[in-house]
């Protein structure tokens, strides 16, 4: 479980966190949407330690991850797989190398077994045989899956989803979407996905967080984000330009 | 006004001076990083013979064109310059420690440094505005050791090799140009290179190129990790890279000069 308290980060002059509290549950899918720039990724990258809060507190199954050593943090980011946004796949290794990258940085495996485990992982995202490939030559979802791939290599306990399926068609979006509810159910990993995509949303989650201002303003399972009557959720589930949400 | 203007003026070269030594305390707290996971980073033996081919091989005939050329222009500056003052036996020695001293190792360094420093700080640069730096910290890969170590290491390495190469093609160069068109036979050439050849004079010329490497590795892995916005970013990164490897090259070089001709080797 991951719990997140009264977490503030400035970037700048501005307030991009303020006071975030939020609790991600054993096994669930926890999606949190809002509009870009509200501290989104942000938020996502203070739960891996890549961003050093301000103030707050985030402890992962009860240890405070904050202010701990470089060595320390290192040993909770392996339980961690994150996909992110642009799939962030590195251009000089192929499909392959990246995906076997940390395993082989990490597992201690024999060469065999990685070649093993990356062919799975392929496999599992729905991309068989493209070890060889440079991330250049593939497509925008592709690329996503081979992210996805990576980010699972190391049996992760705990999932990251950047902007999983901004940039891709609405066909490609939605295998993605099956992939992340198949790769919950087969690995039993936690989710936290992070989107401002609505139809995507729907699909995947078990629970829905609304970021604005920075702050968590609205937290609750799919079907009570539609019956909901809060305008900020409505206004933003609906999309429409009108309302408390005003566009910058 | 004029005391506002003062102020202002005061203020701004306030803010670039803390700029500045903010600047030396992070390149500084890059090069203890650097040094601290040298070991683990070697384990990754692959990656550093890579950046030896990149760093070392691929710069091999840039530097081969510098060079004879380098040798080849000292050669007619030294007999224009030696004309009825200094007999022209002696231009052998003249090339021999003008490149073996200075020219092999500074040139080499800054043609590398253009080279290399530059494609360093544009690849790490990418690599940044990408969030591929994010995604090895996110695999619990510490980017120094897998990045910054390998090409650090390499760079190290490999200017004191390219330097070897640059100070014989250079002297083959001067070589050609003194037998040729300045009338020197090639056993005066070469007398004159025995003659007056030191090894303290090509130790220092190696140990300079020693810092140097350093210099062009670090400056363009912390460019290219400083890097921010998209391509702009990239390009504002690749010339801060270059020019800084540029500038501290000439700088190291004096500091070098003034501690080995100075102190160690002064007779």
């Amino acid at each position: 479980m991951i719990q997140i308290r009264e977490l503030r980060r400035k970037l700048g002059s501005k307030q991009v966190l303020d006071g975030v509290n939020l609790e991600i549950r054993q096994g669930e899918t926890l999606l949190i949407m809002g509009r870009s720039g509200t501290g989104k990724s942000v938020l996502l990258k203070h739960i891996i330690g890549l961003m050093t809060p301000d103030s707050g507190s985030i402890t992962v199954d009860g240890v405070d991850i904050v202010g701990m050593s470089e060595q320390e943090l290192s040993a909770v980011r392996r339980r961690f797989g994150m996909l992110f946004q642009g799939a962030a796949l590195f251009d000089s290794l192929t499909v392959g190398e990246n995906i076997a990258l940390p395993l082989r940085e990490h597992s201690g495996l024999p060469e065999r077994e990685i070649r093993k485990r990356v062919a799975e992982r392929l496999e599992w995202v729905g991309l068989t045989g493209v070890e060889n490939m440079k991330p250049a030559s593939l497509s925008g979802g592709m690329k996503k899956r081979v992210g996805l791939a990576r980010a699972i290599a190391m049996d992760p306990q705990f999932v990251l989803y950047d902007e999983p399926t901004t940039g891709l068609d609405p066909i490609m979006a939605d295998v993605i979407d099956q992939l992340i509810r198949s790769l919950q159910q087969r690995m039993g990993v936690t989710s936290v996905v992070v989107t401002h995509d609505m139809q995507s949303a729907f699909k995947v989650a078990d629970r829905m967080a609304l970021l604005n201002d920075g702050r968590v303003v609205f937290l609750g399972t799919p079907d009570e984000v539609r019956a909901t009557r809060d305008p900020l959720v409505r206004q933003f589930v609906e999309g429409t330009s009108e309302g408390p949400i005003r566009p910058v | 006004m004029q005391e506002d203007l003062a102020l202002r003026g005061f203020r701004y070269v306030r803010r670039r001076a803390l700029d500045w030594v903010a600047e030396v305390g992070r390149v500084t707290l890059l090069i203890g990083e650097t040094a601290r996971l040298t070991g683990p980073g070697l384990r990754s033996f692959r990656l550093v013979v890579q950046q030896m081919a990149a760093i070392g091989v691929n710069s091999l005939w840039l530097v081969v064109v510098v060079s004879i050329f380098t040798g080849a222009v000292a050669a007619v500056q030294a007999a224009y310059q030696f004309s009825s003052v200094v007999p022209l036996k002696y231009i052998g020695s003249v090339i021999l420690r003008s490149v073996v001293i200075e020219l092999g190792p500074v040139l080499t360094a800054l043609v590398v440094g253009g080279r290399v420093g530059a494609s360093i700080a544009a690849e790490l640069g990418t690599m940044k505005v990408t969030e591929q730096i994010d995604a090895l910290e996110a695999m619990a890969i510490n980017p120094v050791r897998y990045l910054v170590v390998p090409r650090v290491v390499s760079a190290i390495v490999m200017l004191p090799v390219l330097t070897i190469f640059a100070n014989a093609i250079a002297i083959f160069g001067g070589f050609v140009v003194s037998v040729t068109t300045v009338g020197v036979t090639a056993h005066v050439y070469i007398t004159g290179l025995k003659d007056f050849f030191y090894f303290k004079d090509l130790f220092s010329g190696l140990l300079k190129a020693v810092f140097f490497g350093g210099i062009i590795g670090w400056m363009g892995c912390y460019h290219g990790f400083r890097t921010e916005g998209g391509a702009e970013g990239v390009g504002l990164a690749t010339t801060r890279a270059v020019v800084s490897s540029c500038v501290l090259v000439l700088i190291i070089d004096y500091v070098l000069a003034n501690v080995l001709f100075r102190f160690i080797f002064a007779q």
